[in-house]
């Protein structure tokens, strides 16, 4: 074991003795006084600190002497203890501040004698108490080396206490003190760091909590520093002229004239959310990973002044609806118009500004896919084969992916469904799941061959190599997007079955498979080209225009292979010029509270029952991208959710807006006056722009698309801001009156609320009125720290 | 509270310290629980300083002093392994009890209590007890006396001290240990993945 001490410590001295007394000899090591972080997890450097055998350290010098005498046999008792917890709770932080006193005031070590008075006579009287030569018995144990360690620094020699009230104490401190292992250890310490080591002007107090290195500044302080960002005199003088214009020199916004359309010379953006499918009632891990990103990106490239067309719509093709319609009696395209309408309902009360929202099931989705597929097919990268497939006998149907359950052939998890698998995420076929069972009817399904049509992946590698450097070289992919497509393809393209044995989907063209559809994950993408085509007749303005348009494409990560793999391979193969995505932007998976969403099980909230909450559109919207998944999963907290909208909303930028309007209002009659800007202001107005600046060059460069503000931007920010009184002149007329007739409303006030409180109201009513009190206590205070200025 | 019986008690009556005396007392009667002890101790404040706990014993002035007389408790109750099996755990046991009266009572200000969870979020980095392998007196202790300040912390400060939630929840937890205070709920879910 090694003990590490350093100059000017006065735990060393105790420990030294006790490592003499109880004959251990450890190694010793000075460790110099700019030495940060001794003790690995403690802020500042606490000495002496014995580093134990197997790695711990002791950094309490009564641990540390306890230590030595337990090894050497004398463990803790009750009256041990007892000792060490009144050293360090009471007679240390005494001994302390009389060093301390005798420092700053200059004062003699004898005087520090009366500061102590109160430990000093429990000693004293504990002696006489015990009748024993020391603390607890006649031998000496820790606790009074502890104590004497201590007390050295102040009384070296118990010359210093008045031998009339002192007695007993003097006695013991020269016992104590004439000790071998002391006189010893005094020595040694003296000898290490200076004789002057004891005296009290050099005594350091040892803080409970040190400052840390570089002592912190106020608030005050730092906020005046953040403000000394330096403006240029060209910055200065853009703001003032900017502010002298007012809203006359700012750009008119753009009115949307529809169809949205590409303009030469400008900024075209398609932007597409995945498109949900009809089924499933969103949830808002759904929300927030697709339209709701999309919709802030939409809304930011509209003041901006951008051509830019958001387009999404519902996933209506597949066994699934089909399954459903069956269940409620319906026709598929019934139950698609009905869920359509709700989807539709759903977002629109999360006011998402689509430009338009679609469906899949037009005659312009079954034109486009089948052209598509037909100039695969004359293109050579479509090719028969057989598959055997998955039917259940009792269902008398073959079953799609989603209705076959089973092991994962890859890594065993026994959920996976039939085409990709929830755990590991690979894509695979229903086929190849172990021991799989019908989701309907829990039987097995038996193997039948049916012949299919395969895109060739493996041929359009290279070409969709070469145009996935350019995309994410030149775009803005999010990193788990080019993750998860770099090890899609180094896991090998392999032939993708793009038809199926179903009705309800898109024909496919061909006589020999015209009972067949197309595969949804061949279609669906398909689909944000036919729901443009729904829009507007110029659709190929944005589809079959890569040149001029900027294609960003939002999702959840699950899709991303579809987009950044299968669908540019279909387009590419196709051969007709298709505008492809250059920036896939895929959110992480959003959990609910500690488990996951879950409709079956009613876990979670899903579409318009975030409308029954009664929470407001934007307050919803505020949260889910304030815990956007990002760059790992998050999770949705009813808690935070309260949380993020009383302090950020409510507090912060709600009291924020208040009370600058409520300012106004009072001593301005409502209307913001002529200003004569003076330097300060014009340097304020200056910072803004600069802000404001950097914040849409974050926007523009969308990924991460949020940048999430740390706490410390956020304290800064409003330091910088929030202190400043807005305007800039206050009304010098009388600022005491102000205070005093504010001073008038908050007695009143105070006298409603006891009145409301005895005559036992109804909460409501006296949580609004002590509101408006603290409300008017608050401006009180203002308008006195303005006074003051 | 019971009144101390010596004429100096009447002096120390500030609210401040009778309310530390009153959270002493429920601690330590929390503790007597956890250990399964049934006889009710004598406790009272005592007569120098109002805050502080004395545990009357038959013969005696009695024992003065928190963590004196937790360690007392334990080992009447004969579970002396919760002071630590070897000399070093033993040490470090009581080290963290001086540090729980010491750093973690005497926390003043947000920037106190940051220091603390800190320094203990970075010793709790590869731990899962404060001191050896299992559960100690030090544990619970310092799991007493985080309690107000780790309630009181947001989701977002949870997550940053991670450390510290993983092991209070896991205090919490053992068996006998809550006894009076309330659950402290943590998310198993990261809210704030971008904290760290």
């Amino acid at each position: 074991m090694k003990l590490l001490v350093g100059p000017g410590r006065p735990g060393e001295l105790k420990v030294l003795a006790a490592a003499e007394l109880t004959g251990l000899r450890p190694e010793v090591e000075v460790v110099s006084s700019q030495q940060e972080r001794v003790v690995p997890f403690l802020v500042g450097s606490p000495l002496p600190a014995l580093l134990l055998p197997n790695g711990n350290f002791l950094f309490s010098s009564n641990a540390i002497c306890q230590y030595f005498f337990t090894l050497n046999g004398r463990g803790p008792l009750d009256a041990t203890n007892q000792w060490l917890e009144w050293e360090v709770t009471q007679l240390r932080p005494a001994v302390c501040a009389a060093l301390q006193t005798a420092v700053v005031q200059g004062r003699k070590g004898e005087d520090c004698v009366a500061a102590l008075r109160g430990p000093l006579s429990h000693l004293n009287q504990a002696l006489i108490d015990q009748a024993a030569s020391c603390l607890t018995s006649d031998a000496v144990t820790v606790a009074d080396i502890v104590v004497w360690g201590t007390l050295y620094p102040l009384l070296q020699d118990a010359a210093q206490l008045p031998a009339d009230e002192y007695g007993a104490l003097r006695e013991w401190v020269r016992r104590i003190g004439n000790l071998a292992a002391c006189r010893k250890a005094a020595s040694a310490v003296s000898e290490r760091h200076g004789a002057q080591v004891f005296r009290p002007s050099l005594q350091k107090q040892p803080a409970p909590a040190p400052l840390p290195e570089g002592a912190a500044s106020g608030p005050a302080e730092e906020g005046e520093a953040a403000v000394d960002r330096k403006v240029t005199e060209d910055e200065v003088r853009a703001a003032e002229e900017a502010w002298r214009r007012g809203l006359a020199g700012l750009p008119k916004p753009k009115r949307i004239q529809h169809p949205v359309l590409p303009k030469k010379a400008e900024r075209n953006i398609l932007v597409t959310s995945a498109l949900p499918y009809v089924n499933n009632i969103p949830h808002l891990g759904n929300i927030i990973g697709c339209v709701l990103s999309a919709d802030v990106f939409a809304r930011f490239c509209r003041l901006r002044g951008w051509n830019m067309l958001y387009i999404c719509g519902t996933d209506e093709y597949g066994t699934a609806t089909e399954t459903k319609a069956l269940e409620e009696g319906l026709t598929p395209q019934q139950i698609c118009d009905k869920y359509h309408a709700i989807h539709s309902h759903i977002y629109r009360w999360f006011s998402i500004s689509f430009d338009y929202f679609g469906r899949t099931t037009t005659d312009h989705q079954t034109r486009i896919a089948q052209d598509i597929f037909t100039r695969l097919l004359e293109r050579g990268f479509l090719s028969p084969d057989t598959v055997d497939q998955l039917r259940c006998e009792r269902c008398e149907r073959f079953l799609a992916d989603r209705f076959v359950e089973g092991g994962c052939p890859f890594c065993s998890y026994p959920e996976a469904r039939g085409d990709q698998c929830d755990l590991c995420g690979k894509l695979i076929n229903a086929v190849e799941l172990k021991d799989p069972k019908c989701k309907i009817c829990k039987q097995t399904p038996v193997i039948k061959t049916s012949r299919h049509l395969f895109l060739d992946l493996p041929k359009l590698e290279d070409r969709l190599e070469k145009w996935l450097q350019k995309s994410i070289d030149s775009g803005d992919w999010t990193p788990n997007a080019r993750f998860i497509t770099r090890s899609w393809i180094r896991d090998g393209l392999k032939q993708r079955c793009i038809t199926r044995d179903l009705k309800w989907g898109t024909p496919v063209p061909l006589e020999e498979f015209k009972d067949k559809v197309f595969y949804v994950w061949f279609d669906a993408p398909i689909g944000y080209i036919s729901i443009t085509a729904d829009y507007t007749e110029h659709w190929e303005k944005w589809w079959k225009n890569p040149d001029e348009v900027e294609l960003y494409n939002f999702m959840a990560k699950d899709n991303v292979p579809f987009h950044s793999v299968v669908f540019p391979c279909s387009l590419l193969g196709a051969e007709d010029n298709y505008t492809l995505v250059n920036s896939l932007i895929a959110t992480e998976y959003l959990n609910y509270e500690d488990g996951k969403f879950s409709k079956s099980r009613g876990v979670g909230v899903f579409g318009d029952m975030a409308k029954e909450t009664g929470i407001p559109a934007d307050t919803w919207r505020f949260y889910l991208l304030f815990v956007r998944p990002e760059g790992q999963d998050s999770s949705f907290s009813w808690c935070d959710l309260m949380l993020k909208n009383n302090c950020e909303l409510l507090n912060n930028l709600g009291n924020f807006i208040n009370r600058a309007g409520m300012f106004v209002v009072k001593f301005f009659a409502g209307t913001v006056p002529e200003m004569d800007l003076t330097r300060v202001d014009k340097q304020l107005l200056a910072l803004v722009m600069w802000e404001l600046q950097q914040y849409n060059g974050n926007l523009e460069k969308i990924s991460p698309l949020f940048q999430k503000l740390e706490t410390e931007h956020i304290e800064d920010l409003r330091r910088r801001y929030g202190g400043q009184k807005a305007p800039a002149r206050a009304p010098q007329a009388t600022p005491g009156a102000d205070a005093q007739e504010l001073q008038e409303l908050v007695t009143k006030q105070g006298n409603r609320v006891r009145e409301l409180k005895s005559q036992k109201a109804e909460k409501p009513l006296i949580d609004a009125e002590v509101a408006a009190l603290l409300d008017l206590k608050r401006r009180l205070a203002g308008s006195k720290t303005a006074g003051k200025k | 509270m019971r009144a101390g019986r010596s004429a100096a008690d009447s002096r120390c009556l500030s609210g401040c310290r009778s309310g530390k005396m009153a959270a002493a007392r429920v601690e330590l009667e929390s503790l007597e629980k956890t250990l399964g002890l049934r006889r009710r101790n004598k406790l009272g404040p005592s007569p120098s300083d109002s805050a502080v706990p004395v545990l009357q014993t038959n013969n005696g002035p009695g024992l003065v002093g928190l963590t004196t007389i937790a360690s007392h408790l334990v080992k009447v109750a004969k579970k002396e392994a919760l002071l630590g099996s070897t000399a070093e755990e033993s040490a470090i046991v009581q080290q963290w009890l001086e540090y729980r009266i010491t750093q973690i009572d005497r926390c003043n200000s947000q920037e106190d209590t940051r220091v603390v969870l800190k320094e203990l979020n970075c010793y709790l980095e590869d731990k899962v007890y404060l001191a050896g392998n299992s559960l100690t007196l030090a544990d619970i202790m310092v799991y007493n006396g985080l309690h107000h300040i780790v309630a009181g912390l947001t989701h977002e400060e949870r997550e940053k001290f991670m450390n510290v939630s993983r092991w209070f929840n896991h205090i919490q937890h053992c068996p006998g240990v809550r006894q009076h205070s309330a659950a402290v709920i943590f998310m198993k879910n990261r809210l704030y993945p971008s904290v760290h």
